[in-house]
């Protein structure tokens, strides 16, 4: 049955939220935001600048970690996109999961792969290897492991 | 059930609640197998390579078209709710700007799409 229409908005009702929900409420916006500019020049560097998908492997992720710009920007995507992501389907979970039980186990499952994706992510951004010993070297990035002398 | 007044439901506002609901989730979980895929670089540049290169493939190539697709939805959508929280002007005009968002979505997706397909079909 179709609702009735209104021809304008209702006036605008204060919210109350838990100071916690608030600043999640908050943080899901403000992150949004910036992770628009971080992934679209993300995808835009990735898959549409030089041969785009065909150009990704080892040697391409070298070139680009070299450069603490590359190693940052990506860290704070990774962090961003986890939080908010978690906020997301926590969002879900209190939406659609009806006993308290599921909730419980969901939430619990949601913050530890947060966890280990934020964790995970960051150690291999930040302990990196762009010339691992024993590699063939037509799987690295020549000219960069030869700048640092590994080559 | 009473039907309360309403701006929302059955139309384009709703529809657009379900699509953000919807590549939210898709999203979220690529971006669990992305960070892992993307640890096999502290693995061995072989077995990053090989993963890598199935993603080169004409299958994986339309999955990730299609990726984009739903983070280009979720990231413009997600600025439209922004704006109607924020303007009286563009809560009025909601479901004007979740046709401004298909209209964003359309015109990246035709310069993104066949840039893309093009690596993905026509490479190597």
């Amino acid at each position: 049955m179709a609702a009735p229409e209104l021809s304008q908005p209702l006036p605008r009702t204060r919210r109350r939220l838990t100071p916690a929900l608030r600043w999640w409420w908050i943080f899901q916006r403000v992150s949004g935001v910036v992770l628009v500019a971080l992934i679209f020049t993300h995808l835009f560097y990735n898959l549409v600048l030089g041969d785009g998908v065909s150009q990704i492997d080892f040697g391409f992720v070298a070139g680009k970690w070299a450069s603490p710009v590359w190693q940052w920007w990506d860290f704070t995507m990774l962090v961003l996109a986890m939080l908010h992501g978690m906020n997301g389907m926590s969002y879900l979970i209190g939406d659609y999961a009806s006993t308290k039980r599921s909730r419980t186990t969901l939430s619990a499952l949601l913050g530890a792969a947060t966890a280990i994706i934020i964790v995970l992510g960051t150690l291999v951004i930040f302990t990196f290897d762009p010339c691992p010993s024993g590699a063939d070297p037509q799987n690295l990035n020549v000219p960069l492991c030869q700048e640092l002398g590994k080559l | 059930m009473p039907s309360t007044p309403t701006l929302y439901r059955g139309h384009e506002g709703m529809w657009m609640w379900i699509v953000h609901r919807a590549t939210g989730v898709a999203v979220f979980f690529f971006l669990l197998v992305h960070v892992l895929d993307t640890a096999l670089v502290r693995v061995s540049p072989e077995a990053y390579n090989q993963v890598i290169g199935s993603y080169k493939t004409p299958l994986y190539g339309l999955v990730e078209a299609g990726l984009v697709a739903a983070i280009v939805l979720h990231a413009f959508n997600g600025l439209r709710i922004i704006a109607v929280d924020q303007w009286t002007w563009a809560l009025r005009h909601q479901k004007l700007l979740v046709w401004v968002v298909w209209g964003i979505f359309v015109v990246l997706m035709a310069g993104f799409l066949p840039r893309h397909l093009g690596n993905v079909f026509g490479g190597e």
